[in-house]
């Protein structure tokens, strides 16, 4: 079990060193330069004035050092928890913008792909013993999953946001509000919340319950439900079998398409303005922010990394087979 | 007589039409006997088996009857036949490595299967059963992957005649297994005869040697039909049908080197059963066919015990 773990955090420590340093070369081969957008921003027009504030933006930054040593001061800075200054918000640390962003991310992303995960699976499930469910779930299953998660946006906030006027189609929460914990406020929280939530669930909802249904139909199948059958045990004892086994795949699934999730919550997030991680990115890429993209993804690779940590933990304890191997017992 | 079928008749749905896998059967198997159901494959053996128990959804029952201790066995019906399942007739099927659930420990699996019947687990009466098939009862703490083709194929056997049937089916038990392996298990399912734990027992399998040795008679198939039926000695030492004698001649012996004699076979194949031919379906490949082997031969009770399906016996 220990050697199990330990090669798995070996795993995710490499992973972790690899995607840091590509999410550290990525912004700086990005074309355009930051320290020049600032200066265009400052509108500082005496020659003087704009040297010594380059001199000193390069200084801060780090730049006149080369590119090895900016490596190696940002694993330092990294490790004692320092992101970095934005660029975009200067002087604001990145980490503190950051931080005012990834509630909204979390409180997006955490719900919309556990109850997508639980209702499809439920949905598949029950889809696959009944004639008429799965000919209505399967064809819808199929569009939403093959839909991308920004066109499903841009079609709610036009349908129930435009057309229909029933919920805001931007903003984390009414600019004429300040943040409080008042349930007008909560309130007004939820209803921005509500859309981009949507998009995401149905779109995750799709692939789930096509999954399930046909896992469960390849377990009913299976030689353990026909011997419980020629014995004469009930469907009920049969099916509660089969979906047991039949969600050890799809525990798989959920870890793969955490990355694709992560990238449809970003663009959702874009499409409705709401004030996660993914209007961040754009905003930090339209500003040449370096430091605040890659402490964004900094953040989404460790989060990524934490959840299919779980799932590899959740997998052990469901999958009697998986710790069957990690002792070393041969089957 | 535990067990009577009567000119049973089970077809296959197919695109093409069906196919008459089990074309009126009649044998009967009495208190205590082992049957033992040998043929190619394609004969009808399994069909026959599953009919027993749980046809499955391409299955039609086109007639006759099945009689199990003076009770008609509603095969057709899948509701109606459950409460006689392991109650009454039971099964260890072919695919005893794969035939428990993998994510339960098998003590909860066969407690939760026990339960849905209605029937409360004893604990003692199941660790005797274990023990006489030389199982430890840790097994009951296991996941089946943790024990071996053998281990599983004889707690598959325990599970199935936990309700002591009347009848039980052993559809092709020891194909998957190895020779010494072969041979435990049969002799553990005669020691379930002779403890009483079921009352009669249909074996089948394509291997006439490993029959013989467990099998108190054997009733030889062929293209869904019955060929011979007899005493298992009567079988081995004297039989009557022609395919019977070649499927016996196919058969190495011991002490004799094949190196200068070839080992003979069957030429040829069995007909189809999607349109089997009229007449004695065995006529094409048969050595003694003449003009009479158009007609059907009737399955004849030739000496007590002793059924021949062909003019010639």
């Amino acid at each position: 079990m220990r050697q199990y773990f330990g090669r798995k955090l070996l795993v995710y420590g490499l992973t972790f060193f690899v995607a840091v340093t590509i999410n550290w070369m990525i912004p700086r081969f990005m074309p355009g330069d930051p320290v020049a957008s600032m200066l265009a921003r400052a509108r500082v027009s005496q020659p003087e004035a704009v040297e010594a504030m380059r001199l000193y933006y390069t200084n801060l930054f780090g730049f006149d050092q080369p590119v090895w040593k900016q490596y190696l001061n940002f694993w330092a800075a990294l490790l004692q928890g320092d992101f970095g200054i934005s660029v975009w918000v200067f002087p604001t640390p990145v980490s503190t913008v950051i931080m005012g962003a990834v509630p909204y991310t979390l409180g997006l992303m955490i719900p919309a792909v556990l109850l997508s995960y639980f209702v499809g699976n439920r949905l598949g499930a029950f889809a696959a013993r009944r004639k008429v469910l799965d000919n209505t779930v399967l064809p819808v299953g199929y569009v939403l999953t093959a839909m991308p998660y920004m066109w499903l946006a841009v079609i709610l906030a036009w349908g129930l946001g435009v057309v229909a006027g029933l919920f805001p189609v931007a903003g984390g929460y009414s600019f004429a509000m300040r943040p409080n914990w008042s349930p007008q406020f909560v309130g007004d929280l939820l209803l921005h919340w509500f859309l981009p939530f949507s998009s995401l669930f149905l779109v995750a909802l799709g692939g789930w319950a096509i999954g399930m249904r046909n896992m469960i139909i390849y377990e009913l199948e299976s030689d353990y439900s026909n011997y419980l059958a020629a014995l004469g045990a009930p469907q009920r004892l049969i099916r509660r079998y089969a979906f047991r086994n039949a969600i050890l795949p799809q525990i798989t699934g959920l870890a793969l398409q955490l990355g694709v999730l992560v990238a449809g919550a970003l663009v959702t997030e874009i499409v409705f303005s709401y004030p996660g991680l993914g209007s961040l990115i754009l905003k930090a890429i339209q500003n040449q922010d370096l430091f605040l993209l890659q402490g964004t993804f900094l953040f989404i690779v460790l989060g990524v990394l934490i959840a299919n940590f779980v799932i590899d933990v959740v997998y052990v304890v469901v999958d009697p087979r998986t710790r069957t191997g990690m002792a070393g017992a041969s089957a | 007589m535990s067990l009577t079928v009567n000119g049973l008749q089970v077809y296959y749905r197919t695109l093409k039409g069906e196919v008459k896998a089990l074309d009126g059967v009649s044998f009967s198997v009495r208190d205590g006997e082992i049957l033992g159901l040998a043929g190619e494959s394609g004969c009808g053996k399994t069909t026959l088996g599953k009919s027993l128990i749980r046809m499955d959804g391409r299955m039609r029952h086109a007639g006759g009857t099945v009689e199990l201790d003076g009770e008609r066995l509603p095969i057709a019906d899948d509701a109606r036949m459950n409460p006689y399942r392991f109650h009454k007739v039971s099964l260890i099927p072919q695919y005893s490595m794969s035939a428990m659930n993998p994510t339960r420990k098998i003590g909860k699996m066969v407690g939760e299967l026990l339960r849905s019947r209605g029937v409360k687990l004893d604990r003692a009466d199941l660790e005797a059963r274990l023990a006489q098939v030389e199982l430890p009862r840790e097994v009951l703490d296991r996941y089946p992957i943790e024990l071996s083709g053998g281990m599983k194929q004889r707690m598959v056997m325990v599970i199935s005649t936990l309700l002591n049937p009347s009848l039980l089916v052993a559809d092709e038990i020891t194909s998957a297994l190895d020779v010494s392996t072969q041979k435990a298990v049969a002799r553990a399912l005669a020691g379930f005869r002779d403890t009483g734990f079921v009352k009669s027992m249909i074996f089948i399998t394509h291997d006439i040697s490993l029959t013989y040795q467990i099998a108190d008679s054997i009733m030889i198939m062929y293209a869904g039909k019955l060929a011979e039926k007899a005493p298992a000695r009567t079988i081995v030492t004297a039989p009557r049908h022609p395919y019977t004698r070649m499927l016996i001649d196919s058969l190495p012996e011991v002490g004799v080197r094949y190196g200068d004699k070839k080992l003979s076979g069957i030429p040829g194949s069995p007909p189809s059963l999607l349109d089997p031919p009229t007449g004695c379906r065995f006529r094409d490949r048969c050595p003694l066919a003449f003009d009479k082997c158009a007609e059907e031969p009737p399955a004849l009770e030739v000496e007590p015990d002793h059924f021949v399906a062909c003019w010639k016996a």
